[in-house]
């Protein structure tokens, strides 16, 4: 539990993803932060001293010492606030954990993405065939409720791109990547996810969101034209 | 019960060094399996089912797939002699950035070094060499990047060290020109036992890139 809330900031950006998981994290385990919005367009000095290196949010700042990559942060929260963990004890299981949410990242974030965000038709379907078969051996791995069981754990928090930014941009484009009929463990997961109670507080709103990558997507293809 | 340790490998493979490292660091013994990756076993097929690839560290029968990963757990498991990762939050989550970073930059810019030309090849050795000198910095004063002591981070970076001698040839530069403190660590890791014993030679590496090049056509 922190004592003092400036002692806890997180800087990030309403609509990212990657800040989400930290926000979830963070709520889950009920410590309270200073959340410190970061306009990505006109990089604050804050941001850039902070994270020199690739200049984007999430940042997590603990008593001033800043972390950054989404995955390392929630390990860090996770090994210095104990309470409602995140992480099993278990090495083994803790490997697995790590094994998928990287999987998440390398297989399914950039590749779905790419399916809407693409104009080139050939390059488009590769990232859709990619996409379908990374989500597919994720569907092929989920054993319970949640990737953490009964309650939501690490893979589940790393994966909230695909029960909440994966729709939303697929509606854009009019793609049916992410469906129940084609997952409908990891579909069933993705309604059960987004209506836990940390993590429904915790979604940016989707009109905005969606109008934002809207906006990218029509300049995407007024740019091809 | 005694511990059964298998590694699937593949010896010009940066990441099958790392965990041959740990594992010599700790003192574990254990079964190396060398893994054709024209004809991949069976074993390795059924242990790493996702991405059909290899290190992969099987311990008493599960299999611990992703290099920084196994290294990791080899860390939790065998947690009595030589850790790897430090105990403090905040340095554990640095040396874990880190190691992200070389994954990032050393590996994936590296491999355009001897598989590109031109301009795209161009833009790599500005951004490889970079990478180099921004880790140089990180490093600092110390002896390594865990300190008094071979670190997380040591253990992820030193095999790109193995495949130096390509970069430089076919990206047509000199890291220690341009980095001599880099080399320097380099040089000293490769000093440590459990280092030299797990990395192959630089120019049976280099022999390796060559073929490779022949093979994908690159010219």
């Amino acid at each position: 539990m922190t004592t003092n809330q400036e002692e806890v900031k997180l800087l990030g950006a309403t609509g990212s993803p990657f800040v989400c998981r930290v926000q979830i994290a963070l709520k889950l385990k009920e410590i309270e932060y200073k959340f410190v919005e970061e306009n990505l367009v006109n990089k604050s000095e804050l941001l850039l001293k902070y994270n020199p290196i690739y200049k984007k949010v999430p940042v997590f700042v603990h008593n001033d010492k800043p972390i950054i990559e989404s995955l390392v942060i929630l390990e860090y929260i996770d090994e210095i606030w104990k309470q409602n963990p995140i992480l099993p004890s278990d090495p083994y299981q803790r490997s697995l954990a790590r094994f998928w949410s990287k999987f998440i990242d390398d297989k399914i974030v950039l590749a779905s993405s790419k399916s809407v965000f693409t104009i080139d038709e050939k390059e488009r379907e590769k990232h859709i065939e990619e996409s379908t078969e990374a989500l597919q051996i994720l569907e092929n791995e989920l054993k319970g409720k949640f990737f953490g069981g009964e309650e939501i754990n690490f893979v589940d928090i790393a994966a909230v791109f695909i029960a909440f930014w994966i729709p939303l941009v697929q509606d854009i484009a009019d793609l049916q990547l992410f469906t129940d009929e084609k997952f409908p463990k990891l579909y069933n997961w993705s309604q059960e996810f987004l209506n836990h109670p940390v993590v429904k507080q915790n979604l940016p709103p989707r009109d905005p969101l969606f109008a934002f990558f809207k906006a990218r997507y029509d300049g995407l293809l007024a740019a091809s034209k | 019960m005694a511990d059964q340790v298998t590694l699937l490998d593949f010896w010009p493979s940066p990441f099958g060094m790392r965990i041959r490292i740990a594992l010599a660091e700790k003192g574990i013994k254990y079964e190396y399996k060398e893994e054709d990756l024209r004809n991949k076993s069976p074993l390795l097929l059924q242990m790493n089912p996702v991405h059909k690839k290899i290190p992969v560290l099987i311990h008493n029968s599960k299999p611990i797939c992703e290099s920084l990963i196994a290294v990791q757990y080899i860390d939790e498991v065998w947690n009595d002699k030589s850790p790897l990762l430090p105990s403090d939050p905040y340095q554990k989550s640095q040396a874990r950035f880190w190691a992200d970073y070389v994954d990032k930059k050393i590996y994936e810019v590296g491999r355009k070094l001897w598989t590109k030309k031109g301009e795209e090849q161009e833009a790599a050795k500005k951004e490889f060499i970079e990478a180099i000198k921004l880790l140089e910095q990180e490093l600092g004063d110390k002896t390594y990047f865990g300190g008094d002591k071979l670190g997380f981070v040591d253990v992820a970076l030193i095999p790109f060290y193995t495949w130096f001698k390509g970069y430089e040839t076919f990206g047509n530069f000199n890291v220690e020109k341009e980095s001599p403190k880099f080399i320097a660590w380099a040089k000293r890791c490769i000093q440590i036992e459990s280092v030299s014993k797990s990395l192959p030679d630089q120019d049976k590496v280099y022999d390796f890139i060559v073929e490779i090049r022949k093979k994908i056509g690159v010219e």
